[in-house]
Parts: structure tokens; sequence; C-alpha cells
């Protein structure tokens, strides 16, 4: 993600990649279904950016996104989905936008397809998130007690390690039975509604999304699921 | 003004325009509702709509369309996020459900809507988003409760998707072909309900059994973006509230609570989660949420709380505010979901029900100037820790929670 403030990100970027190759990508984004509810023109009003909280704190505008799309710029398409798509915040604030369209929901197209081609950009964005995939993956939960670490939390402060240090007490004193004593996932789940969830993964084409952007994760999580469900088979 | 202006811009004819007064009219304006493409499905076999149980309230929505809110028989679609790391705010909604008697499921055959994974991370896609949904749906309506989404971000993907699987039939198509695999029919609730429209729906009954005093509290509404953002339409909106500008939810709570709303000129922003940045990125979620929101409050009202009704907006608020003391910013405001506010006002315990040692800013000072012996509390709620420690009680029980509570 380039550090400078380029309003115009003048100048030939990514100009060793064949246009051709950027066409597809493209192609690729406004194929799905959802593109044509998400985008309608652009009036260039810039509601969307005065609202956006990314466009705040990065060289990124929603606006640009809407218009680069409307005007199958594909160039600038490229440019998008090489250094601005990570920095949404999918607060999806854009919607107010008069014309009827959701930027957010553009962006979550364009990261799609950069998380389906294993972009370089795309495994870079998620370093370090590999273990909310499994967690996500493997419990249907984002979130658990046990990822509340020091280290991964160092700027929530001294209340991190206070909670890591009494973690399976105070989550023993929650009355609610569900939550009560678990600390690797948000709550007990049973068994078989996880084998659903694996069966919803497989046959979706979710796991292939997975091996994309860590291989290595994928094998663990196929290996764990798979002997899951041939256990009940 | 010039011949050329006068006859580009027919000024006179814009003011005169301008001058009638807008009128807007129920009758007459548009009313989105997707029900009714739901029902049309339902009658051509291709999904069955659970109807929203009675007892239930009618409340407004941003168009005027009236959403039924359903008060009893919930099956609770918990939060991961609330759950995992705020469970004070899953708690003081069972909680709430108890003190009124309410007839409701607390499943364990529930999964989150990993929505969050999606929002941040793109590593799934519309099928496979959809099943979740609908797994979870059909689980629910094989108990015969209903689902109460306690999840902001839930609430706003799952309208989201409940639109893609009602307006494009392939998807529909796909979803059913896994389902079938599951065993399980494809089921979409007649209204996706928030817990906050419960809570909202359930405040002048809490009122009526408060028993603190907040009349002398300030506190701000953060309303949370995947409540009233996405899928706009059926967030709840009441004339009386900020004349029906912003949704109602929250604000009416804190109002009958006898509560002092102040509003803050950057109500609308997010509260800068950003669903990866709070994970891997969070130079951005702290900068946004001390400088754009809590600074804000604190310069233009000085809360004595920030209330909010969504995991990501509890704990980004809340985490973010230790690492900017550092840098001497304007921080110290505790936060809290309205079910916790809700709760502590019908006299909840703070550490049994809404679990606020969980919570990082500091709320000892929103305890006192309420009014509320929080150390007596405290040192009871240690005893508690140090007999699970001894082994003495496996657990805290609702029996536990629902005690009066000691000392205030
Ligand atoms: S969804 Fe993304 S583009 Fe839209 S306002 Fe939020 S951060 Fe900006
Ligand atoms: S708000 Fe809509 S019309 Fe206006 S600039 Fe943004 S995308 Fe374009």
């Amino acid at each position: 993600m380039s550090a400078t403030w380029s309003p115009a990100k003048a100048g030939p970027t990514y100009a060793e990649i064949p246009e051709e190759a950027k066409r597809r990508l493209f192609e690729e984004v406004i194929a799905d279904p959802r593109y044509e509810d998400f985008l309608y023109g652009c009036y260039e009003c810039g509601i969307c950016v005065s609202v956006c909280p990314s466009a705040r704190f990065y060289d990124f505008s929603p606006r640009v996104i809407a218009q680069a799309l409307s005007r199958e710029d594909v160039d600038r398409f490229y440019e998008i989905l090489m250094e601005d798509i990570w920095n949404c915040a999918q607060c999806f604030s854009c919607v107010r936008c008069p014309r009827g369209n959701n930027p957010g929901g553009l962006v979550t197209l364009i990261r799609e397809v950069a998380v389906r081609h294993g972009l370089e950009q795309a495994q870079e964005a998620l370093q370090g998130y590999s273990r909310v995939i499994y967690k996500i993956m493997l419990k249907g939960n984002q979130v658990s007690p046990d990822m509340l670490q020091p280290d991964f939390f160092p700027d929530w402060g001294p209340w991190v390690r206070e909670f890591s240090q009494h973690m399976h007490t105070w989550r023993k004193a929650i009355p609610v039975d569900t939550l009560r004593s678990v600390t690797d996932a948000a709550w007990r789940t049973d068994d078989r509604t996880l084998r659903e969830l694996y069966t919803i993964w497989f046959e979706t084409g979710n796991m292939e999304i997975i091996r994309e952007v860590d291989e290595g994760l994928y094998e663990l999580l196929v290996e764990i699921m798979e002997e899951e469900l041939e256990a009940r088979a | 003004m010039s011949e050329l202006s006068e006859r580009l811009a027919p000024v006179n004819e814009i003011r005169e325009k301008k001058a009638l007064p807008v009128r807007p009219d129920p009758e007459t304006a548009p009313q989105p509702d997707l029900r009714e493409e739901l029902f049309e499905l339902e009658a051509r076999g291709e999904l069955i709509v659970q109807r929203v149980p009675e007892p239930y309230v009618e409340v407004t929505t941003k168009f005027g369309r009236l959403k039924k809110v359903p008060v009893d028989h919930l099956w609770h679609h918990k939060s991961c996020g609330q759950c995992g790391h705020i469970p004070g705010y899953t708690t003081s909604i069972l909680w709430l459900n108890r003190q009124f008697g309410i007839d409701y499921h607390d499943p364990t055959d529930q999964t989150s809507c990993t929505g969050w994974n999606y929002y941040a991370s793109a590593t799934s896609n519309a099928a496979a988003q959809i099943l979740v949904m609908c797994r979870n749906f059909a689980a629910a309506y094989e108990t015969g409760y209903y689902p109460l989404i306690h999840c902001g971000t839930s609430y706003g993907h799952y309208k989201e998707l409940r639109e893609q699987l009602v307006h494009h039939a392939d998807l529909r198509d796909q979803v059913r072909r896994v389902l079938d695999k599951l065993g399980k029919p494809l089921v979409v609730p007649e209204e996706i309900v928030h817990y906050s429209e419960w809570v909202h729906v359930m405040r002048h009954r809490v009122a009526e059994r408060q028993v603190v005093d907040m009349s002398n509290v300030t506190a701000c509404v953060h309303p949370a973006c995947h409540y009233y953002k996405i899928v706009a339409e059926d967030a709840i909106y009441d004339p009386d509230i900020y004349g029906g500008q912003r949704t109602a939810t929250v604000t009416a709570l804190l109002q009958a609570l006898g509560i002092n709303v102040a509003d803050y000129s950057t109500w609308f922003d997010c509260c800068g989660f950003g669903f990866r940045h709070i994970l891997v990125q969070r130079d951005f979620t702290r900068s946004f949420a001390v400088l754009r929101k809590i600074e804000v409050m604190r310069d233009e009202v000085n809360p004595d709380m920030t209330v909010t009704h969504d995991t990501g907006c509890v704990t980004t608020l809340d985490k973010s505010q230790f690492a900017a003391k550092a840098h001497k910013r304007r921080v110290g405001v505790p936060v809290l979901a309205d079910s916790q506010v809700a709760a502590l006002a019908m006299g909840a315990h703070p550490f049994r029900v809404l679990q606020l040692h969980w919570h990082s800013t500091d709320w000892r000072p929103l305890l006192e100037k309420l009014g509320i012996d929080w150390e007596r509390h405290w040192q009871e709620f240690e005893e508690d820790l140090a007999a699970i420690e001894r082994g003495e009680k496996p657990g805290l029980t609702w029996e536990d929670a629902e005690r009066p509570a000691l000392a205030r």
C-alpha cells in the first residue's frame, strides 16, 4: 500500500501487466450477479467520500471505485484491486449514495476476485489473519476468549494480561449455560452443527478459496473436517 | 443576474418550488417491502416463511412500513464477538428475557453468521454466506422459536443475503440443493429482528421496573452502521426521536430511562472497527475511534458514557481508548451496550450480569455517579471467583445472577 499521497495516481502503473489480464479480472467482477445491484452509474458528487472513514485515513476513495467501474477503466480498476480494496472498512456508510450505488459492496466483489486468484496483495493483506480463518472455518465463530492474548492485543493495555491470567475462572463466572466455561469458541456448539457447517464450506467451493490464500492452512482444515465428516458417516 | 444565467437557471421557478412545503404522504410514499416477494415465493412452494409469533409490537421503519417485533418465543441468535469478548452483553439480553418471563431458547445448534470474516477477508462467497444464514434459520424453525439476532453485523448481513436469495433464482437453487443434503428446509423469517429492536419495544416495561435513577447521567449514542445503513429501510425510526431522521433504537430506550441523551457532530461516522482492521490493522481503528468519535463526544458534550447496540462498536470504542491515553488524547468514556444499560437500570449486578470486568475503559466513575457501590459488588463477585477456584462451585448460575444485588 502506497504511503505517498497521489490523488490521481498519475503515471502509468502496472504497465507491465497486459491489458488482457486486467480485463479478465475486471470482467469477473462485473459478471457477479450482485454487481448490477451495486452500481448504477455515478454523479461524481462525492457524498460517499464525505462519509467514508477510510477516505479520511488512507489515499482511498469510494467515488473513484464507482467511477472506474462505470467507465470500464481497466487500468484504474487494476490499481484499485492492487492498492485500495483492503483499506475499506466495510461500514457501508457509502450506501448513502444518491445514485443508489453500494461502493462498499463493489469493494467486496473486487476483494473476492483478488482472493480467488490468490493475488499476492490479498495474501499480504491477510497476513496474521490465518488463525482467525482457522477459527471461523472450524468453530463457526470469528473470535473466542483464548484469542485475547497480550502479544496479539498489546495496545488494549494491562486489561488483556489480567484477563488472560483469569480466563478460565472468568469464563466459569458467566451465568449463560451456552457460554459458561467455553474458552476455545464463543459458545458451545453441537458437533452436528459444525459438521453441517463443514458440508456448506465444501459444497460451495469455500475451501478452494481458502486454498488460494493459504495452502498450508487449507490442508490442515481439510484434514480435520474430513476426519470429522467421515467419523459421522 | 445576467440574461444568460436567467435563461439557464429559471431562479424564480426554483424559488417557487422550494417555497412549497414538503408533505410526506405515507399513503403515496414508496414502502419497499421484501415480504411480499417472500410470500410469493412461498406460494410457489420455493421456501417457507416463518411468521412472527404473537405477541408482537408493530413499529415504524424508515419509510413508514410497519415492522413486527416479537416479544416472546425467542431463539437467541448469539454474536461471536459478544459471547467471546464482551459476555456481559449477551448475559444482559438473556437476563432481561428472564426478568420479563419470556419463553426463550438459547441454542447450541447455531453458528455465527461468519459475516465478520466475510467483511474482513472475502474468503467466502455469496452461496456459502446464504447457506450459513439459512442453516441457522432452519435450526430456529425446527425448535418453533423465532430468531432474535444479537449481532448488528449478522442482522445487516442477513438482510442483504435475504435480498440476494429473493432476487436470484440460481442462488436459491444452489442453496436448496445443499440444504437438501443437510436435510433442512429453506426457511426465511418474515422479519429479521435485531435484539435492540426487542429492547426498544420493551423500553417502557424496563422503565416501569427501573430501580436506579439515571437522570443525572449524560450519554452519547453511537448508532451501529450495520444496523441502519445496510438495507436501511427496515431499521426502526420514530418521528419523536430526532424528527425521524435517525434510528430510534437505543436513543428511545435511554430517554425512557430518564438519561440525558446528548448529540454530537460525528454521530453518523462508523466506530472504526473495519472488520479486518480491528484484528490486523488497528492503527486505523484506534485513530478513527478516538479522533472521530470519543474525542468529539468529550469535546462537545463530555458524556458519562457512550451507548451502542453492536458487537464491533462496543469492542472498538472501549478497547481503543487505552493506547490513546499515552498520546494524551482526551479519552475515558465508558462504553456500554443498550442491553447492559437496561439491565443496570433494573438493578442487575454489574459483574455477575453486566460482566463489566471484561470492559477496559474505566466504568467506575459512571457507577459512582449512579450511586452504585461497585467495590462491594466486586467484593461479592470476587467471592464467587474464589469459590469457583476452590472448586466449591462449578460456575455462576442464573440463580446467582438473579439474586437481588446486595449493595447500591
Ligand atoms: S464501506 Fe468502505 S468505501 Fe464505503 S464508506 Fe465504508 S469504508 Fe468507505
Ligand atoms: S455518492 Fe454515489 S454518485 Fe456520488 S460520487 Fe459516490 S458513488 Fe458516485
